[in-house]
């Protein structure tokens, strides 16, 4: 069966950022700026991913504003008719970018945040006077014109503050605020013991988000992405792979996921070498989890394997050291164990991170 | 009186490899059915709800105060969903 277009493309600009987030999504062997992608090359690939179907491009990083071609990016995009939104730490922006970015089409600003304040957030985002540059990136943003999302990732180490991070985002005149907790991959996994909520934390951090939506039903929108680590039932991690979404590295990689690469024994196309329609429709690597024949038991045969498609291949791959598993976040996988003694050896754990370098 | 818009970072636009409109939002994607893309087509932040639901009512073949009922509903519905402002 012919798989459907992507909806969307990841594009991983650079992998240099000033900060050093415990829990960064990137992979923990980082690409350097020299074996990053050109514009022009960037400007195929953006063409090349509406042409495929794809409707909205992510331009993150790392910092995607690290790139000095940032703004020239951003029009690319545009032009191929995607709808643009950037991911930014923010601490870059300052009024002169922020213009030229809404001049080139930006859709949408992304800011993320690492707490509700400045003490919190510098430790843990590992740069000195980042959250106050934050906040006044807020508002350049605003007044450049251009919608703002508050994202904060959420952990242990900062959960006490969620009330005051919805505060901030409506202070902000942020439009919608992203609470995502941590996922368990590369940097995040070694800081694992460091960030885990207790599920009386999750539990009660669910319940503020909800009180929250309702409060502010029509001005801030709240999504909301919760942790796996005190689940039943996994996530449909990239709404399956190969599926809905395609990424593309700083080195040109072409992915189904950001974190593909830590899945050792792929070969990924390379937008060097090979089109995204032909990656897409024709490489072994995205078909190699796409759809359901794949699946090993639990998941063959289960009346879920369609809605979940069997989470997570990184994190099975990460836990169980097979990447064809079932992902453990599953109850009925031979390894769920494993999430719960996670969860028991992080409520005994130090605060210290291990930073991202 | 009130001009309803898209809220801001939202377009309606068409999805021309699915054959289709969609109303893209930041990292969503709301796809709307026939009527309320009926709707959307006039929200173009220059008509006020009553010149939309003029509009509707002189192309279609109901009453007025109903599509005015509808319309309105419908808005309502966009505008908590962060759609659209009114």
């Amino acid at each position: 069966m012919t798989p459907e277009p992507p909806l969307a493309l990841l594009a991983e600009l650079t992998h240099r950022c000033p900060l050093r987030c415990p829990y960064c999504s990137n992979p923990t062997a980082l690409t350097g700026s020299s074996d990053e992608l050109d514009t022009a090359t960037w400007s195929r690939v953006f063409a090349e991913a509406a042409a495929l179907g794809c409707l909205q491009v992510h331009l993150s990083g790392g910092e995607p504003t690290a790139r000095r071609d940032i703004a020239d990016l951003v029009r690319a995009a545009s032009s191929a008719g995607l709808y643009t939104n950037l991911i930014t730490a923010g601490v870059l922006l300052d009024a002169p970018k922020l213009a030229a970015l809404a001049a080139a089409g930006l859709d949408h600003v992304q800011l993320s945040v690492q707490d509700a304040e400045a003490v919190g957030g510098d430790r843990i985002g590992g740069f000195a006077g980042g959250h106050a540059k934050k906040l006044v990136a807020a508002r350049l943003i605003r007044e450049a014109g251009l919608p703002l999302t508050l994202n904060a990732v959420v952990h242990r180490q900062n959960l006490g503050n969620l009330p005051a991070i919805i505060e901030l985002a409506l202070a902000l005149g942020a439009g919608r605020l992203e609470v995502a907790h941590v996922q368990y991959y590369g940097w995040a996994l070694a800081n694992r013991a460091a960030l885990l909520p207790t599920r009386a934390q999750l539990e009660a951090a669910t319940a503020i988000v909800e009180a929250a939506r309702a409060a502010h039903r029509g001005r801030l929108v709240i999504d909301y992405v919760v942790p796996d680590y005190h689940a039943q039932r996994p996530k449909a991690c990239m709404g399956g792979w190969g599926r809905r979404f395609l990424a593309v590295s700083p080195a040109g990689r072409i992915l189904p996921c950001h974190a593909a690469e830590t899945i050792p024994g792929m070969a990924y196309p390379t937008v060097r070498e090979t089109s995204l329609r032909e990656a897409w429709y024709g490489s072994p690597a995205f078909a190699r989890f796409r759809g359901t024949g794949w699946m090993p038991a639990p998941c063959q045969g289960c009346e879920r394997a369609e809605q979940d498609w069997g989470g997570c291949r990184c994190q099975a791959f990460a836990l169980t050291g097979d990447a064809g598993a079932t992902d453990p976040a599953c109850a009925l996988s031979p390894h769920h164990t494993l999430l719960a003694e996670a969860v028991a050896d992080a409520a005994v754990a130090e605060a210290g991170f291990t930073y991202r370098q | 009186m009130s001009i309803p818009r898209l809220a801001p970072g939202h377009r309606l636009r068409e999805d021309q490899a699915r054959d289709r409109w969609v109303v893209l939002g930041p990292e969503r994607m709301f796809v709307p059915d026939e009527t309320a893309l009926e709707v959307l087509r006039l929200v173009d932040g220059a008509r006020s709800l009553e010149a939309i639901i003029d509009d509707l009512a002189a192309r279609f073949d109901a009453p007025r105060a109903e599509i005015a009922d509808d319309v309105t509903a419908m808005l309502q519905e966009l505008a908590g969903k962060g759609v659209v402002t009114l």
